[in-house]
């Protein structure tokens, strides 16, 4: 008797994990939004996040221009500034082409960095670069879409850092991805890339 | 004959690092290039970079780091795999093995200065003390480049296009 109980809740138990399941599943699935065609890989899609004047930005301000997007947080002492410090350099070696770009840093610190904090941040390089801040559910939709990985790692002191994709993500001016730029790439590469991305603007 | 020769070497030597922090021996370690960079408005982290040689037959290991500026100073590693970053706390320090030279740079190892009470601000280098295990204590300056900036900079103090 009890052991039927217990095998009626066990299967109950199982649909629930299967339900849950196909629920993520689905949210993981692409909202069909930059749809990159046939044969690029499926990065990319709708977002909502808010700018460093407090404004709503989604996918499609970026619309139109290809964009360099970029995933890190203002806590982070070394790779997320060389890389903005790297970023400017590009857009200043781009010349008068830059401006055919978007440029963003999203932060994946949602606990920590704001609008402000970003403001703050990001104006110790090119003024090109929006800093880009969200809430948990809107960094959680826009990493899933951009299949950036970020963990938060706690620190002995309570506090914590935050492991993260460190690529710069390119993409066309419909939000397709095209490719990336890696940390440590050589500056000759990352600016030919960026030529070309803004030749097709 | 010779002498001059040495003599121009050596200024010329001399000549070509005018400006960088100065570089420093404690015992038989060499600490060079001492540098960290100037932080963004309302960074709260800044790395440190330096480069120790170990002349000595006895391994060593820098075990502490401390700065005014910083609350916090650590010792970290960053690993960068499948271009993932991943930055780790070092609690038992940085070895220093007997005969090599130990590199703290951008993309890997550094002084990691937390919980800053100002920012760290290009003009003026910044002292930091560093504890080693077997050498001791010393009080080094660091200088400071641009946010973000790959390498110290030779030239302190260029009056280029600041864009701040």
């Amino acid at each position: 008797m009890s052991r039927r109980a217990l095998s009626i809740l066990a299967g109950a138990v199982l649909a629930l994990v299967l339900a849950i399941v196909a629920v993520a599943t689905m949210n993981l699935s692409p909202s069909g939004q930059s749809g990159g065609g046939s044969g690029t890989a499926d990065i990319g899609g709708a977002f909502t996040l808010t700018g460093e004047d407090g404004t709503i930005v989604t996918e499609a301000d970026f619309v139109g221009k290809p964009t360099a997007i970029f995933f890190g947080f203002t806590f982070c002492p070394d790779v997320c500034p060389t890389t903005l410090y790297e970023l400017s350099g590009l857009i200043e070696a781009l010349g008068p082409d830059a401006d055919k770009l978007n440029y963003a840093f999203v932060s994946v610190d949602w606990q920590r960095d704001g609008p402000a904090e970003l403001a703050r941040y990001t104006s110790s390089f090119d003024d090109r670069i929006r800093g880009l801040a969200g809430t948990e559910e809107q960094i959680e939709a826009i990493t899933k879409a951009y299949r950036v990985y970020y963990k938060k790692i706690p620190t002995d002191d309570g506090d914590y850092t935050i492991d993260h994709t460190a690529s710069v993500y390119l993409m066309d001016g419909e939000g397709g991805f095209v490719g990336t730029l890696s940390y440590g790439e050589a500056h000759d590469s990352m600016l030919e890339k960026l030529k070309r991305l803004a030749a097709s603007a | 004959m010779r002498f001059p020769t040495y003599t121009l070497i050596a200024a010329m030597l001399f000549a070509a690092t005018p400006a960088l922090a100065g570089d420093y021996t404690l015992g038989k370690l060499d600490i060079d290039r001492p540098w960290t960079r100037a932080t963004p408005p309302g960074a709260k982290a800044a790395g440190g970079f330096v480069t120790i040689a170990n002349s000595s037959a006895e391994d060593d290991r820098l075990v502490s780091a401390s700065a005014i500026f910083a609350g916090r100073v650590e010792l970290h590693t960053m690993d960068m795999t499948d271009g993932v970053m991943k930055m780790r706390h070092l609690p038992d320090g940085i070895p220093v093995p007997a005969g090599e030279t130990v590199s703290l740079a951008p993309g890997g190892l550094h002084v990691m200065f937390m919980e800053l009470k100002e920012p760290i601000s290009e003009a003026t280098p910044v002292p930091v003390s560093l504890t080693f295990e077997k050498a001791g204590t010393i009080e080094i300056e660091m200088s400071v480049a641009k946010p973000g900036a790959p390498a110290p900079e030779n030239h302190k103090h260029m009056h280029d296009e600041g864009k701040n």
